[in-house]
């Protein structure tokens, strides 16, 4: 009997293990545009059924990019690539915190950018333009509401079986390339620790400001 | 604005714009001056802007949209966007989007008889897309690089090439087809403060997230308008270097190498044919 019951327990086991194996590899075969259509509708949904996130509550926000985004975000890749060739020079506790208070502005932006989501709101994929091999890909989708659609790009790199984000195009401004100069001229003024310092600073103010309204 | 000092300005913008085109050429310096050779100049002219905007175009604005109705600012920002979608519709055909271009000309159609003339946008409720071009898109399509980056006093962000185009979206432009000076102020200050209005959101967001807003500005700007030519769809394979080790300068070069140009952000205003919507 008791041999059964850990032949049974063996069976389960590798039964478990066989549909975990089998989920991580239907995640590895996602399109990446399929990806980012089921992405960025979960948060859109998400957003639409909560009020809280609608009126700016960054905390809720951070807990649903934390959750829903952040999974698929390669964040040392988005830093490095806005830090540029300084990133080298950093040490690994500067990239750290460079990662970090990045990641900070970046989720401020986009709570920003979620405060403005609307009932009407739904995401459209836009064709994809790739080859069976790329390990780079862009995926364009466009927010369509009221008024004029948002074109809302997203840069992807294959990282080992999934892909991952690595830079957001809004209207048609890449976010972390439009950082590249800003971060360029601030460690050149002031060093990394001077870049570090200057974004800790000003995610504390935007953070009082929205305390304060 | 009379076709003569019209006239006189595109004169100004023109000379201006060549004796850009030998700056540019001399000013292959750092990241920032390869497309900001008049940074100095820009700087001091950007402030201006800001300090204007502080004290009266941010407070009209505001106050427009805490005042009027909704549905009233909604009526101003079609009556414009009628405007523009015309003067698109020439763009888009000049620049061989024939499609676009009939698309846009179906719009003003549309809302121009069954819309009051444009004070109802009524294209977009029968599905019209409207595909917004102006001038300076038509010469970035044809190939003129964006050139140097400059900051025009009250109309903020602009290029060499967007610069010298200014002068011809204005031909389109609402003022110029009403008769009366009073008119004509007033209708551009309504297209100054309607444009504004439509940018509070976004220069909120820029206040917050900028480390120092007039790079970002800047750097949004020559990237958005550059996307603006190529319809979004650049020539280009995924850029963004994995690498780390390559450089700023490297891609504020690339910036400048291909025709950039109007951005989320074309702050304090931008009077040309703005997409008012």
């Amino acid at each position: 009997m008791i041999s059964t019951t850990r032949t049974f327990g063996w069976l389960a086991a590798t039964a478990m293990a066989l549909v975990l194996a089998t989920g991580a590899q239907a995640q590895a075969a996602k399109a990446p545009d399929g990806l980012i259509k089921e992405i960025s509708s979960d948060v859109l949904e998400s957003v639409k059924a909560d009020k809280t996130i609608q009126t700016g509550d960054v905390k809720k926000v951070t807990t649903l990019v934390d959750q829903k985004v952040m999974p698929y975000v390669d964040f040392e890749r988005m830093t490095a690539s806005a830090v540029g060739r300084y990133w080298r020079q950093a040490t690994p506790d500067q990239q750290k915190r460079l990662e970090n208070e990045f990641k900070l502005l970046l989720v401020r932006t986009y709570s920003g950018a979620l405060s403005q989501v609307s009932q009407e709101q739904t995401i459209e994929l836009k064709p994809m333009r790739s080859a069976a091999g790329d390990n780079e890909v862009v995926v364009r989708t466009e927010i369509r509401g009221k008024g004029d659609p948002i074109q809302l790009d997203y840069r992807l790199a294959k990282a080992g079986a999934s892909w991952k984000i690595y830079d957001v195009n809004v209207l048609g401004v890449w976010l972390v390339e439009n950082y590249r100069n800003s971060f360029a001229q601030e460690i050149g003024a002031n060093g990394i620790d001077g870049l570090i310092a200057k974004l800790a600073e000003r995610n504390k103010a935007a953070g009082a400001a929205s305390a304060k309204s | 604005m009379n076709r003569l000092s019209l006239l006189r300005i595109a004169s100004l913008i023109t000379a201006f714009a060549l004796a850009g085109c030998t700056t540019i050429q001399a000013a292959r310096g750092g990241p920032g001056q390869r497309l900001d050779p008049w940074e100095n100049w820009n700087r001091k002219v950007f402030n201006f802007n800001e300090d204007v905007d502080r004290a009266v175009l941010k407070p009209v604005a505001t106050a427009y949209t805490n005042v009027v109705p909704q549905q009233v600012r909604r009526s101003v920002g079609n009556f414009f966007g009628n405007f523009a979608d015309a003067w698109s519709s020439i763009n888009n055909m000049l620049q061989g989007k024939f499609e676009a271009g009939f698309e846009d000309a179906t719009r003003v159609g549309a809302n121009t008889l069954f819309g009051l003339f444009g004070i109802l946008d009524v294209a977009s409720e029968m599905g019209l897309d409207h595909h917004y071009e102006d001038f300076g898109q038509t010469l970035g399509r044809y190939g003129v690089g964006a050139g140097a980056y400059i900051v025009l006093p009250i109309l903020g962000p602009s290029s060499v090439r967007d610069a010298a185009a200014i002068p011809v979206d204005r031909l389109a432009s609402p003022p110029a087809f009403f008769n009366g000076t009073g008119t004509q102020v007033g209708l551009t200050v309504l297209q100054i403060v309607n444009t504004r209005a439509g940018l509070l959101g976004a220069t909120r967001v820029i206040d917050d997230i900028a480390l120092d807003k007039y790079t970002f500005v800047r750097d949004a700007y020559l990237q958005r308008r550059r996307s603006l030519v190529f319809d979004g769809d650049l020539p280009e394979t995924p850029a963004a270097p994995a690498d780390a080790a390559s450089d700023a300068a490297g891609a504020a070069a690339g910036n400048l190498a291909s025709p950039a140009t109007a951005t989320p952000a074309s702050a304090p205003a931008k009077a040309g044919p703005a997409p008012a919507r």
